[in-house]
């Protein structure tokens, strides 16, 4: 599965258990209005650790916070490269 | 307590002075101290409330905050209810401190709210009134903070050890301009609110009801200058657009554990902001601000004689011993709030690396997850409630979110079900009675089946600090 697709199935799959509304996904989607609080990301975040093997909000590296969806990917598909 | 000197809020707030161009700033409505000159918004019924025991239990924090302006000196007791104190809990606390008032934003007492001697209304809107503000009492403060199970502990403090690592002249080319993600009526966010008072500043409260983006939009249009915050509220800002909304002098960060990755990214995005994390709790006082911009603290800090505040680490945790310590607590919870030599154990456990100390997790694995304690045992209490599990242990996994999140290891009776490979299945049942049974921030983000739990000489399950 693509680092992408992985982590769609994520956010579904944790608005689904958290009882969260998940807004229309798109890469412009600013993810504090996707209908996710902090909880969901932070348990979004310790699973994609573990599909992944990369936590990069940890990695204290430059690039700063994603804010939309699409740098949320991105994010993401740098830190597995 | 009467008071021996003329030192309650509204003294040191006149004290400083401007007061008509200093401003409190909720979500809905500001007001300006000067408006409190001549003006109540206790609709002319502060006399009735001298010397009494008083809840002050707010929706929203703007009329809490007037109530505590108006009311130091005049209370005998303010009681700080806190937005989220279940109702269960509210008769023990009015039985405990003796309340004989409540002081609300709402028209009329809740009818299921147990009866006290007065109800007084406190609204934004300041009302003329020929207000007599002369204080006699040295009024006792008292925090909630949650305990272990069942109701809240209260804590004693006054106004001066709440007070006492405010420092003034603050250097400053303008007027300082204080917000806070906290509440005011904890806490963190009542030093937050102290220090706006007493350091002349002016305040933006924040509101549950608000999201991230619109207090950041409204702090960043009041101008903040100072601004404070736990890791996870900091956290949250940076993944905000309205995060460029402010442009602060001084960012801090308490009430978690500030990690290197946060403190880099903070200083990242608010390049010309000094970045400080502060170490306090509800029962020790404020202990100290770190600026150097690193995780943890320099040793240095621990035992030095004579300090404000002297630390030491005795069995692991880190111990205050200062005037900013609370008092006791209020009741009978069988516990001494300082030792016998004064120094409060925080029960935070400490390690030193080098020649800093840096945070390592609560004493008895109690879990925050953004800023929520969560007792592994109540959880646990929960999973071994499941008919196929034979015992549980609930510890804590570091997540750059939230700090911590909670996650358990399961031991079964039998052996998974073949059908259930990796006990998926399995899982999801126990994940649901969890969820039924506790908030969500107890709930296990994962749980592993593991074939064994490490049991020590006395029996217990062997807990690891973070």
């Amino acid at each position: 599965m693509s680092v992408r697709s992985t982590i769609v199935s994520e956010f579904e799959r944790v608005a689904k258990d958290q009882k969260k509304t998940l807004a229309l996904l798109s890469d412009d989607l600013v993810l504090l209005d996707s209908g996710l609080d902090s909880l969901c990301f932070a348990i979004i975040v310790a699973r994609l650790e573990d599909t992944l093997g990369v936590d990069p909000f940890s990695a204290g590296e430059d690039a700063g916070f994603p804010m939309t969806l699409g740098d949320f990917i991105r994010f993401y598909e740098d830190a597995a490269k | 307590m009467l008071q021996s000197s003329g030192g309650s809020l509204w003294n040191s707030l006149t004290a400083a002075g401007h007061l008509s161009d200093r401003f409190l700033w909720g979500a809905d409505a500001s007001v300006t101290l000067g408006d409190l000159v001549s003006g109540s918004s206790l609709g002319g019924r502060l006399e009735e409330l001298r010397g009494r025991s008083i809840l002050v239990a707010t929706r929203n924090q703007l009329p809490a905050a007037l109530a505590l302006i108006e009311l130091d000196g005049i209370a005998r007791r303010l009681v700080l209810c806190p937005p989220d104190l279940p109702l269960e809990h509210v008769p023990v606390v009015i039985a405990t401190a003796a309340v004989d008032a409540v002081v609300s934003d709402r028209a009329a007492p809740d009818a299921a709210a147990p009866r006290v001697g007065a109800f007084v209304t406190c609204s934004p809107t300041i009302a003329p009134a020929a207000a007599e503000r002369t204080g006699r009492h040295q009024t006792e403060w008292i925090l909630l903070t949650s305990g272990t199970t069942g109701p809240p502990k209260m804590v004693v403090h006054t106004l001066s050890s709440l007070a006492g690592a405010i420092k003034g002249g603050m250097t400053l080319a303008g007027p300082a301009i204080w917000g806070t993600f906290y509440d005011i009526r904890r806490y963190g966010g009542l030093q937050i609110f102290l220090r706006a008072l007493l350091g002349g500043a002016s305040m933006v409260l924040s509101s549950a009801e608000e999201s991230t983006g619109d207090f950041l939009n409204r702090a960043g249009a009041h101008g903040v200058t100072h601004i404070s915050g736990t890791p996870s509220h900091w956290r949250r800002t940076l993944m905000s657009p309205a995060a460029q909304r402010i442009a602060p002098q001084y960012v801090r960060l308490s009430g978690e554990i500030a990690d290197q990755a946060i403190l880099d990214h903070l200083k990242a995005s608010y390049p010309q902001a000094r970045i400080a994390h502060a170490f306090a709790s509800t029962e020790a006082g404020v202990a100290f601000a770190v600026g150097d911009g690193l995780a943890g603290f320099p040793a240095s800090l621990i035992g030095q004689q004579g300090a404000d505040v002297e630390m030491k680490v005795e069995d692991g945790s880190l111990r205050i011993r200062s005037t900013r310590t609370a008092v006791r607590y209020l009741g009978d919870h069988g516990e001494t709030l300082a030792g016998s030599d004064g120094f409060v154990d925080t029960g935070d456990m400490v390690e030193l690396r080098a020649d800093r100390y840096y945070f390592a997790g609560r004493r008895g694995g109690i879990i925050n997850v953004g800023g929520l304690k969560v007792h592994p045992e109540e959880v646990e209490a929960v999973i071994n409630c499941h008919p196929k599990v034979r015992m549980s242990l609930v510890r804590t996994r570091k997540n750059p979110i939230t700090g911590a999140l909670v996650v358990a290891d399961v031991v079964l009776k039998t052996d998974l079900d073949s059908a259930d490979g990796r006990g998926v299945e399995l899982e999801r049942e126990i994940l649901q009675v969890c969820r039924e049974a506790l908030p969500r921030h107890k709930v296990p983000a994962a749980i592993s089946f593991v074939p064994a739990l490490a049991v020590a000489e006395t029996g217990k399950v062997v807990r690891h600090n973070a």
